[in-house]
């Protein structure tokens, strides 16, 4: 049984990065997004080469959430195109692997973007990403799989609605507001001139506990919401 | 699966009725059309005996099993929709690999090499699928939703796009599996074709059954007769 819904979720995990190595679509269009976003609140907020202290883990966090939604969106969109999302559910598969497969697709595909944003962030607002990176690593990964885990719900719910691109957002960020909070706070804690490595270990905590939370509820709805 | 019941099966959006009323029961060996105009109901009946769709009333009796019987009867279904239902992103190859693992078929490598032999295209079959005619994408298709030996073949609209030569392969392929003592419903325009294939016709108009029959010619004329 378990070794089943793992082969499902591998094989879709497989074929969304092999689909995505072929394309680059969803990896080039979410990685520009969220370079722009940090650079427009470089911008902004970087006068003489120095940034105001405590920014650094907002701005990570913003151009995460808002980069994510965008890859979120697209994943379902390519499955939707050739109505290969029917052919998805209509195997003999556990359903939720198919959701899990997704899942950690998309949360590769983010962590990839994540790499090359947390160097850019640490270059232009002075955030020290060397001081804990297994801390941080925690944090981030952590933090994106919650993200992720309710945001392709989501996304896998709206794929059929057409205002889908303004309604994941507006569902999306209130759920994952816990998310949101624990992810900022953690990374904070690390980046503040004194970093306060227990405070940061508080908040991995949280976040998976959170994980667990959205996990289990999105692997428990997938399959309702999944049939008409 | 030796029979297929459609009990008093409607399916309504809000207050719109898209399918009511409708009952029939066909054996292992039969041909089903599902004629009629656009917006009969034809596609969402093939989506309710695919289990995509819920019933809004009646019931699907496949078997001694039912739709809530859910990955045994997806087991039993294969489907080609009128979208393929393919990654065009992947070769012929990737799309059938995918797909028998999905449905969990030993010795996927095998079944993967006698499913593009069967469609002629064991020199392409390292090709994207992108790259393939229409004609050619359908036989993927088809050997895709073929790849596990379902009992119950579900065909959306087959023969749109075909050349001659795609539409005899088609033909040819699906008397094979009607031999083979596969049930095989269709939706189709194409009457030229499906007359004398069909074992069976169901005429469709406004979500109503309006007649049926198992009079293997003639079919334009009695189309005509139940429509109009």
């Amino acid at each position: 049984m378990i070794g089943s819904f793992l082969r499902v979720a591998w094989h879709v995990m497989r074929k969304d990065l092999t689909v995505e190595v072929r394309s680059r679509e969803v990896l080039f269009t979410t990685l520009f997004f969220a370079v722009s976003v940090v650079l427009v609140f470089s911008f902004a907020i970087v006068r003489e080469g120095r940034a105001p202290d405590d920014v650094a883990a907002g701005i990570l966090w913003v151009a995460i959430s808002f980069a994510g939604t965008l890859a979120m969106g697209r994943t379902f969109e390519r499955e939707r195109y050739n109505d290969t999302l029917r052919a998805l559910i209509l195997a003999p598969a556990d359903r939720p692997a198919i959701y899990m497969g997704k899942l950690l697709g998309l949360l590769l595909l983010m962590l990839l973007v994540e790499a090359v944003l947390l160097p850019l962030v640490a270059l232009l607002f002075s955030a020290p990403i060397l001081a804990f990176p297994v801390h941080l690593t925690l944090l981030l990964t952590a933090g994106t799989f919650g993200f992720c885990a309710v945001g392709t719900l989501f996304a896998a719910m709206l794929v059929r609605v057409r205002s889908r691109d303004t309604l994941l957002p507006v569902l999306l960020y209130p759920i994952t507001i816990p998310v949101m909070i624990a992810g900022v706070r953690g990374t904070a804690a690390l980046f503040q001139a004194a970093p306060d490595e227990p405070m940061a270990r508080f908040w991995i905590g949280l976040l998976v506990f959170w994980d667990a939370v959205f996990v289990t509820l999105a692997l428990w709805t997938f399959e309702p919401v999944m049939t008409e | 699966m030796h029979r297929l019941v459609v009990k008093d099966v409607a399916r309504h959006y809000g207050r719109r009725k898209a399918l009511s009323q409708i009952t029939f029961s066909c054996d292992a060996g039969d041909i089903v059309g599902l004629l009629g105009p656009n917006g009969a109901g034809k596609s969402t009946l093939l989506n309710i005996l695919a289990t995509l769709l819920t019933p809004s009333r009646g019931s699907v009796q496949y078997g001694d099993q039912q739709a809530v019987d859910g990955a045994v009867v997806r087991g039993l279904i294969g489907m080609l929709g009128h979208d393929l239902f393919l990654y065009p992103e992947l070769t012929a190859r990737e799309n059938l690999t995918f797909f028998a693992h999905l449905y969990g078929l030993p010795n996927a490598a095998r079944v993967v090499d006698a499913a593009l032999a069967r469609a002629g295209l064991t020199e392409r079959g390292d090709d994207l699928v992108s790259g393939f005619s229409r004609g050619m994408r359908q036989r993927v298709a088809l050997e895709r939703a073929l790849l596990h030996d379902p009992r119950l073949i579900l065909l959306d609209e087959p023969f749109t796009g075909l050349d001659q030569t795609s539409t005899a392969a088609l033909v040819d392929r699906l008397k094979e599996r009607q031999r083979a003592g596969c049930l095989i419903v269709m939706a189709t325009h194409d009457l030229d074709v499906a007359d004398g294939l069909l074992t069976r016709a169901i005429y469709l108009k406004n979500g109503r059954m309006v007649a049926s029959d198992t009079d293997p010619s003639g079919l334009a004329d009695r189309y005509r007769q139940a429509i109009t």
